[in-house]
């Protein structure tokens, strides 16, 4: 199967997840590079949210094996999994976000569990956090509720980058944002990829996150990886589900959006 | 790099002339345990910062070395930072532009102005929800007499599910519970009047005590904490997801059609539950005499019909109704009340709890006021 690579940083082979009777994951195989984003598309149903919680571990699968970093995630003892899971950082389709927590303690929530650090220093980097992912500075006090969605989802991000992982997995990070708002996060995505060294796991519907921000594309389908690749060689995949979804009308406009402005 | 992240590696300083030299891993951890005042001291005087040593850095890192250039900066000595890889410049660049702005303000001090302010404002808080309870109390009633007018408008499927909701399927806890009341009451009564050889008082005094007061109340509280919960929680949890507003923009009415129907088979089922709650705690208290006290089922029979006014239990059916009100508007209006956040949700089904209880509880003082002074 293509797009199999050495040295992956997450390395799934054989997944297969199951629900009562219903299979969503037969024998998955996937490799994310280090430093790279990979976007995970799929139509509805075919298991990407499923397969961003397997991978981190709150889903146990049937069979096949999931490394990260190095480590196999289900049969690591309960100490190993806690370092290894301070290495990776998730942020959910809505953020997330402890409700009864302002946006500042939610940020220090990780901190707060993982690290011994002095108050002031958790304050300062929580705020530096929050000032990152480009929440005005009001925000920090503000709880949840008082927030429009698209700073939820900002508020989601900076909590996951909290402890400066090496992975992130943004669960769906620009569906339900205005074009503008979308587009502005993933500028952000890709600039604290840069900055921060991230290697990020995008699970996606949106196609000009696609030609925007990712380096690879991988396609489920058919309860497995359908193909990897650039978005340029998903235009040749023969396969009907993939053919509509990228040469539909929608990817042609965001194809021609992408080209218009590099 | 990256396996790295122990606790082992750290961080050195060391100065070179004007130049601090930062080698090693600075990272969270090693942030952490860095005396920094000491780092300051080290820092001051210099006109430069090597960083071609590090290793590896964060953003905690990149805040420390940033924070030292402009504290060290201050004195008029600009710092400059050098020898930063291209991903730390970058790392650092970013954290520049996300440190806070400087002169925020302190939060100041609360007075006892403060205080009184704050006591006031819940005190109109208070007031205006008993204003906003009143007037959905009117606007049910309302609602109700409008029914009353064009009963087509009644959902029946609706009541008759509600009536089994809160009646039907309350009928085992409340049982129970009323029969239980009654043993308590007949052992610690009969413990009582043993003492003075009065033990066959022990009817009236169950029957006065369950007929008239006990029955009715707890069956009340039962149904506040069972029924009137669930109503806050559905309605509120609908009330969520947008379904109330899409049901008023269909033109569906959300009193008609969730508050009436709720209310309605409170009213309706509170009294049955109140007369199977009455007729239980005489069972358990008959029981329990006749165990203790050797009381046979006919004499406790005789003398209650003796003995008992038939008003003792119309006292008690009377305050039904207004109790199955008060829960079922408390619970309705506060799901209302629910906004976008499910804690939310969670504080108000609680509110309606223990609001809808006290209520019941104060409009039972002020009914037994009433009928002491109409004087049954």
């Amino acid at each position: 199967m293509a797009g199999l690579v050495d040295d992956p940083i997450i390395r799934v082979r054989g997944l297969v997840t199951r629900f009562g009777t219903h299979t969503v994951h037969d024998g998955l195989d996937l490799d994310v590079r280090r430093g790279e984003i990979i976007g995970v598309v799929g139509g509805s149903g075919t298991g990407k949210s499923v397969l961003l919680r397997a991978i981190v571990g709150l889903l146990k699968p049937v069979a096949g094996r999931i490394e990260v970093l190095g480590e196999s995630v289900r049969d690591t003892p309960e100490e190993e999994y806690r370092r290894l899971r301070r290495r990776w950082g998730v942020m959910f389709q809505d953020g997330a976000l402890f409700s009864s927590l302002t946006v500042r303690q939610n940020v220090e929530a990780p901190m707060r569990e993982q690290l011994q650090l002095d108050q002031d220093l958790r304050e300062t980097l929580a705020g530096i956090k929050v000032r990152m992912v480009g929440l005005p500075e009001n925000a920090l006090a503000n709880y949840p509720s008082e927030l429009s969605g698209g700073m939820r989802k900002r508020a989601g991000f900076a909590r996951a980058i909290a402890l400066d992982p090496e992975i992130v997995f943004l669960d769906e990070p620009t569906a339900g944002l205005d074009p503008i708002g979308a587009a502005a996060f993933d500028i952000l995505i890709r600039q604290l990829q840069a900055a921060l060294g991230l290697t990020v796991f995008l699970v996606t519907h949106d196609l000009d996150s696609l030609y925007a921000i990712c380096d690879r594309v991988a396609v489920l389908a058919d309860k497995r990886v359908l193909a990897v690749g650039t978005v340029q060689d998903m235009l040749k995949v023969d396969h009907p589900w993939v053919r509509e979804y990228f040469h539909g009308p929608r990817a042609r406009a965001a194809m021609a959006s992408a080209e218009g402005a590099p | 790099m990256s396996a790295a992240q122990g606790s082992g590696a750290r961080a050195l300083f060391t100065r070179a002339q004007t130049r601090l030299i930062v080698a090693g891993n600075l990272h969270i951890n090693a942030v952490a345990k860095l005396d920094r005042a000491a780092l300051l001291e080290m820092a001051l005087g210099n006109t430069e910062i090597d960083i071609s040593g590090l290793t590896r850095i964060d953003t905690a890192g990149a805040w420390l070395l940033v924070d030292l250039q402009q504290q060290a900066s201050a004195d008029g000595i600009s710092v400059v930072l050098t020898g930063a890889s291209e991903a730390q410049a970058q790392l650092i660049d970013v954290v520049r532009h996300s440190l806070a702005p400087t002169g925020t303000a302190q939060p100041k001090a609360k007075t006892l102005v403060d205080q009184i302010e704050l006591f006031g404002r819940m005190v109109v808080r208070g007031l205006r929800k008993a204003a906003e309870l009143t007037s959905f109390l009117g606007q049910v009633v309302g609602t109700m007499a409008g029914i009353v007018i064009r009963p087509r408008r009644l959902r029946l499927t609706s009541l008759v599910h509600h009536c089994q909701e809160v009646g039907l399927n309350a009928v085992p806890i409340v049982a129970l519970m009323a029969f239980l009341i009654g043993v308590v009451l007949a052992f610690q009564g009969a413990a009582q009047l043993r003492q003075f050889g009065a033990e066959v008082f022990v009817v009236d005094l169950i029957a006065i005590s369950v007929l008239r007061e006990l029955g009715i109340l707890l069956t009340a509280i039962i149904v506040a904490g069972r029924s009137g919960s669930a109503f806050t929680a559905a309605i509120g949890s609908m009330k969520m997801r947008e379904e109330i507003d899409a049901m008023r923009t269909i033109g569906l009415d959300p009193v008609t059609i969730l508050v009436v129907p709720r209310v309605l088979a409170l009213m309706i089922m509170l009294p049955a539950l109140g007369f199977i709650a009455d007729i239980s705690g005489l069972v358990g208290g008959a029981v329990m005499s006749w165990i203790e006290l050797g009381v046979s089922p006919a004499v406790f029979q005789s003398r209650l019909v003796s003995n008992t006014d038939v008003w003792h239990f119309g006292v008690g059916m009377i305050k039904a109704p207004f109790f199955a009100l008060i829960i079922g508007i408390i619970g309705c209006f506060e799901g209302l009340k629910v906004g976008g956040d499910a804690e939310s949700l969670g504080r108000l089904t609680s509110t309606s709890v223990v609001l809808s209880i006290f209520m019941v509880i104060m409009v039972d003082a002020m009914f037994s006021i009433f009928f002491a002074i109409v004087g049954v």
